[in-house]
This record gives structure tokens, C-alpha cells and sequence, in this order.
């Protein structure tokens, strides 16, 4: 039995008399103690899987389940085993640290004493503010403080939507270790983020895109599939080196990519000699051509435009 | 190969049910204003009501023109001046200066006594007193001109003190339940009609909306907790607010405004929660619409407070009123909890003078409660 499985999920939302599909038929399914990945932008539905699977939203269509149960059917089960951390922080402002977290464990029927060790890593961080109201924690500890109380009660599949959005770099790495540390005890772990880069932490991850799924496969297994070369690309004057490549015929696609732009040719062949012949043309200052490997967001750039 | 899941045992323990209690009570304590409101809503509600907005005729400004200046005029006036319903703030010399003392807006009534007013009253056995009130507020005019008169007619039954007068009638005035007419025996029972429905519906509302608003309905709805105990835990702490409300509002009444409890405490008391249960499921209900903490302050303000002052019989007669609000008025169950507390706190009568009224707020209760916990949202849309 899989912790997660979704067949053919549609859900659709009606503003008036627009009628906007969220999600378009999405199936996939979880295995145990896997850390799975939804990656995609903003508005690619991954909240609204995550309602339906925490049984907090119903889909117009499609089945789901959770450990087993339907999640429509059988809601309360699920409620009863499974941890949320929606993607906006929802614990109790006014209530300190201790107190959220007393309160979540003891709703569970559990106390934060006898499942300490799961949360022990990630709580020892936050410990020292337990006195503080969880209002006038910073963004990093609220987080660690939300994933702390979607913890304490043991959850068998363990859902966190965007849990590092607005975290910076370093609380996001510690995180992702975090997430790490629950995946040996057991927990299977549906985790949602807006960021490609973290898709490489996951085991497998699915990438969503206006409520459908481009690809659902392992880190490596999505790069691999990128079959073209890819090429970076630098110079002095970086815009104008976008537009002209944006504009040459033979060019697939270019997306400036942090310091460097990357480059995919329709038909690929002698792509070198044709990315000298633009930097030539073009004058560019300290010119710098590599082939490099696809990353996430390459793959994802590329199934987009499919 | 298909396995069954293994159904986790399910929890409910006095332990969920009190943390959440507990924690209810820590967002009211914590919330300075919400606990101001509170606490301070009914002092200040009673104390306004009692003393500052109460409709009783007292210090009224007047003025005298009296154009006699003998033994009965003066002592008329200063009868009239010392009554604690009048004030006397001038002496007039003309009959101009009546008109133009009213319209200044200084005064609200004027007594007008002719020249020879003592000798006309003594020796044709006949005098004549003007008394010209500004109706504007007829009700006020009513009630000013009636004490003048009653105090003209005392002075004039004390000269006719030793004789007998031939086919006297003497009405006797007895005033039952308020022999001394104040007006706060009518406010009190109002008041804590107000109170109890703005602290347990409008509060609990917006205590229920503030979870959707604040994202935590998702969390804790994505737990074992049912959400019927959610909704029972939430309303638990101002079920105790509510009652800490009463007894300040009782106390206050006795001890301050002088309104006694004529009748049986413990059932004013019962009758107070019950109220206090059916303003909970209002709450409740208009939490269940309402998407935003204003809204359903909104909502509460329209629908409850409105209705309570205006249908419950507190400000204005119901009896007065045409028939279709006659009708409304009805299903305010403010109407029917002012009547049993100006009937057990008031008129000290018992159980069996309200079973009606009591009877039909359990009805509204059981209805309300009903429809509230059914309606309830066990998901987000």
C-alpha cells in the first residue's frame, strides 16, 4: 500500500463567471518513507493538491488516497494520522513557542516528552525562544516552529506546503537537513516548493505547471531526459547578448540564468562555432562559452515551452 | 495484493478538550482590547444608562413671570423651585421676554402668574396660572406640565387644609414594583439583554473568524479534534465571561443604581446562561457566513445589536408598535429574555409566570444550535 495515491485529480474553482482549473488530471503516487517534491511556480496548483490531500478541499473529479483511506470518505482517519504545515504560517501568533507546541501535541493525544526525539534536531534551534510568542519569531524559526508542531504527533505522511518560502539560504539548508533526518525515521514527506533548486534534496520529485504535470521522475532521471546539449554563455554586456541570441533563427530557447545565459539549439550540431559567430558579430567583451549539464530548472524551462 | 488500513484508535480526552479551553482564554487575556471590552462594556453600559442616558425629567430649567409678587405666588415658586424636577434659572418681567427666553433655548417651561393673583384666588374664590411648555419633545412637555400642576394642586389642597370640601373624589396613586419610578428598573433588564448578546455572539463570531483569518482553522481542522468540540471549546470561555458578566451587572444594579432583585436569584441566573447559550449559537451561526472578523462584526452589529435595542421592548414599547413589527419583534430573542428578567428580577415572580418565554428561547436555542453545528464548514470551501 502507498502512503500517497492520486488518480486523475481535477479540481476547479468558480469566481463569478470565470471557471478556472486549478488542477488538470493529476495522478501520481508516493512510496513509503520517500521524500517526493511537487515543484512549480506560483499559481501551478500545488496548494490545492495539498487541501485536497489533507481533505480540506474536494476535487470535482479524480481519486485520491492517503495511507489507504479515501480522502473524501475517509477523512477523519486521515486527519487523525496525518502532519499539515500549510504554506502560510498558521500557528497561534499570540501564543509563545511552548505553548503552540504544547497545544498541537496535546490535541494529537500525544505529549511534546514522549516524541521529543523526532522533533529534538529542529526544536533544540528554536528552544531557547520558548517564552517568545510565535508573532515575534523571524521567518526561519517560525517555519522550524510549524514543521515542530506538524511533527509532534508522529505523522505517518507528513504534508509541507512551501515550507521554505521566504527563508533565507542558510535556515532553508538546514531544513532540507531536517527533512533529511525524519525521512530515516520512517515519515513519507510530500513537500512543495517554488524553488528549482531544492528539486536535487528530493527522491523524486514531480514538476507542476498550470495544474498539470510535466514530468514526475527522480532528480537525475528529469536532467537526463534534457537530450540536447546545453551551452552557458557570458560576456560583458549580458543584455545585449540575450536579445541577439533571442533573435537568431537557430536558437531554441535562452534564459539568463544568474551570471551566465543558457542556451539551446534547434538542431544541435557545431553549436560552438555558431555561438563564436554571434559573439563575433556582436563585439562582445570577454566572451565565455562552456557546455554544461541541465539542471532542474533547465528541464523544467524546456518542458514548459513543449 | 490489497491490505485493509489499520484504522488509528481515535482520542478524545478530557486533556484535548481543556488545552483547547485553555488556549481560548489565553488569546482573550492576551488581547488587551477584547479583554477591555469585556470587562469595561457592561460597567460602562450600566453606569451610562443608569445616570447619563436615562429619559427621567429631572433639573429641567424654567422661568417665572410673576407679575404679583404676593404670599401665594412666592410660595408656589418656591415650591416649584425646590422640586428636584425643576430648575429655576430666571425671573421674568415681561411677557416679551417669555418668547424670547424660549427661543434662546435656555429654558423648557415658563409659569405665567397674573397681577392680583392672591386677591382673585381669596375673594372671587378664582385664579388663573399660565403654564407654557416647549413641546418640541411632547413627551417631556407632558411630564413637566403634569408636576407643575400636581405641586399647584398640593398648594391649594393646604388652604383648603381645615375646611371640608363637599363631593370630594381622592385618587390614590400607588406605583407597583417601582413605587419611586426610576428609570434604571427599565434599563437594567435591557442592558444585560445587550450585553450578553454583543460579548457571546458578537465575540464568539469573531473569535471562530479569526481562525479562518488566520490560516489556523486549516491546521487544527487537519487534526482529531471534531469539529463540534472546536466549536464547544471556543464558546466555553465566554460562556464564563458571560456569567462574570451578569453578576457585575447585578451587583452594580444593587449596589449602585439601587435596583433590588425581588425574585429568585439562582433562576434569573439559569435564565441569564440560557440566553447567554441561545446568543452563543448566533455567534456561532454568523461565524460560519462570515469570511472576515469585520464582517461578522458587521453582521452581529446589524443583525443583534440593532434588533435587541430596538425590538426588545427596552427603548421603545413594543406594544406601540404597528403590527408588523409587532410580528418581528418576536423572533428577537432579546424580546423574551427581557420579559422574564423584568418578571423574576422586577416584579419578583417565579418559574411558573415565565415557563412561556423560557420555553420558547429553548425552542430558539435547540433550532439555532442545530442549524449552526450543522452548518459548520468541516473543510475549507
Amino acid at each position: 500500500m502507498k502512503p500517497v495515491v492520486v488518480e486523475n485529480i481535477v479540481k476547479v474553482y468558480k469566481q463569478k463567471r470565470n471557471v478556472i482549473e486549478a488542477l488538470k488530471g493529476v495522478s501520481f503516487a508516493v512510496e513509503k518513507g520517500e521524500i517526493f517534491g511537487i515543484i512549480g511556480p506560483d499559481g501551478a496548483g500545488k496548494t490545492s493538491l495539498f487541501r485536497i490531500l489533507t481533505t480540506l478541499l474536494i476535487a470535482a473529479s479524480g481519486k485520491a488516497t492517503v495511507d489507504g483511506f479515501d480522502v473524501v470518505k475517509d477523512f477523519k482517519q486521515i486527519r487523525n494520522r496525518v502532519g499539515y504545515m500549510p504554506g502560510r504560517f498558521s500557528l497561534y501568533q499570540d501564543l509563545t513557542v511552548e505553548e503552540n507546541l504544547e497545544f498541537f501535541a496535546t490535541i494529537f493525544g500525544t505529549t511534546i516528552q514522549k516524541n521529543y526525539h523526532l522533533i529534538k534536531d529542529i526544536y533544540q534551534q528554536i528552544e531557547p525562544f520558548k517564552t517568545r510568542r510565535a508573532g515575534q519569531l523571524s521567518g526561519g524559526m517560525k517555519q522550524k516552529l510549524a514543521l515542530c508542531c506538524s511533527l509532534i504527533h508522529k505523522p505517518s505522511v507528513l504534508f509541507l506546503d512551501e515550507p521554505t518560502t521566504g527563508v533565507d539560504a542558510v535556515s532553508r539548508k538546514e531544513f532540507w537537513e531536517m527533512l533529511h533526518r525524519l525521512k530515516e525515521d520512517g515519515i513519507t514527506i510530500l513537500v512543495s516548493t517554488p524553488y528549482m533548486d531544492e528539486a536535487g534534496l528530493c527522491d523524486r520529485v514531480a514538476l507542476i505547471q498550470k495544474g498539470e504535470m510535466l514530468s514526475i521522475n527522480t532528480p537525475a532521471g528529469i536532467t537526463n531526459e534534457f537530450k540536447k546539449p546545453l551551452w552557458a554563455v557570458r560576456a560583458n554586456e549580458m543584455h545585449q547578448l540575450l536579445m541577439a541570441l533571442k533573435e537568431d533563427p537557430g536558437v531554441e530557447s535562452c534564459f539568463p540564468f544568474g551570471q551566465q545565459h543558457h542556451v539551446v539549439f534547434k538542431q544541435p550540431g557545431n553549436d560552438r562555432q555558431r555561438l563564436e559567430t554571434v559573439m563575433n558579430t556582436g563585439q562582445y567583451t570577454n566572451p565565455e562559452i562552456r557546455s554544461i549539464r541541465p539542471n532542474i530548472e533547465d528541464c523544467f524551462m524546456a518542458l514548459m515551452k513543449q | 495484493m490489497i491490505t485493509t488500513p489499520v484504522a488509528r484508535e481515535k482520542v478524545y480526552t478530557m486533556s484535548q478538550f481543556y488545552i483547547f479551553v485553555k488556549k481560548e482564554c489565553l488569546h482573550i487575556w492576551r488581547d488587551r482590547r477584547t479583554l477591555f471590552i469585556l470587562v469595561w462594556m457592561p460597567i460602562v453600559q450600566i453606569i451610562l444608562y443608569g445616570f447619563a442616558l436615562t429619559n427621567e425629567v429631572k433639573n429641567s430649567r424654567i422661568a417665572i413671570l410673576d407679575q404679583s409678587k404676593d404670599d401665594a405666588t412666592t410660595a408656589i415658586s418656591n415650591e416649584i423651585a425646590a422640586s428636584r424636577y425643576f430648575n429655576l434659572v430666571k425671573n421674568l418681567h415681561s411677557y416679551r421676554d417669555i418668547d424670547a427666553t424660549f427661543k434662546q433655548g435656555l429654558i423648557r417651561m415658563a409659569i405665567v402668574f397674573p397681577r392680583n393673583f392672591q386677591y382673585d384666588l381669596l375673594h372671587s374664590n378664582r385664579a388663573q396660572v399660565q403654564i407654557i411648555a416647549d413641546a418640541s419633545d411632547p413627551n417631556t412637555a407632558n411630564t413637566l406640565t403634569n408636576y407643575a400642576t400636581a405641586i399647584i394642586n398640593d398648594y391649594q389642597l393646604s388652604l383648603n387644609n381645615n375646611e371640608q370640601l363637599p363631593y370630594t373624589i381622592k385618587t390614590q396613586l400607588r406605583m407597583l414594583y417601582n413605587p419611586e419610578l426610576k428609570g434604571a428598573y427599565n434599563f437594567v433588564p435591557g442592558v444585560m439583554a445587550l450585553v450578553l448578546m454583543l460579548v457571546c455572539a458578537m465575540m464568539t463570531s469573531m473569535a471562530i473568524v479569526k481562525e479562518k483569518e488566520m490560516g489556523t482553522m486549516e491546521v487544527i481542522l487537519v487534526s482529531p479534534l471534531r469539529p463540534f468540540w472546536i466549536i464547544i471549546a471556543k464558546t466555553i470561555p465566554y460562556l464564563l465571561v458571560s456569567v462574570l458578566n451578569i453578576a457585575c451587572i447585578l451587583l452594580l444594579s444593587v449596589f449602585v443604581l439601587g435596583v433590588p432583585i425581588t425574585g429568585n436569584l439562582g433562576l434569573l441566573i439559569w435564565e441569564s446562561v440560557l440566553f447567554t447559550v441561545t446568543s452563543l449559537s448566533i455567534g456561532i451561526l454568523i461565524s460560519n457566513g462570515a469570511k472576515t472578523q469585520q464582517a461578522a462584526m458587521f453582521t452581529s452589529m446589524m443583525s443583534l445589536f440593532l434588533p435587541t435595542l430596538l425590538f426588545s421592548g427596552f427603548l421603545f414599547p413594543v406594544e406601540n408598535m404597528p403590527v408588523a413589527l409587532q410580528v418581528i419583534s418576536n423572533v428577537v430573542p432579546a424580546k423574551w429574555y427581557y420579559i422574564i428578567v423584568k418578571s423574576v428580577m422586577i416584579k419578583g415572580l417565579g418559574f411558573f409566570a415565565v415557563w412561556k418565554e423560557t420555553l420558547i428561547l429553548v425552542g430558539m436555542t435547540l433550532i439555532l444550535l442545530f442549524i449552526s453545528i450543522s452548518k459548520f464548514k468541516i473543510r475549507l470551501a
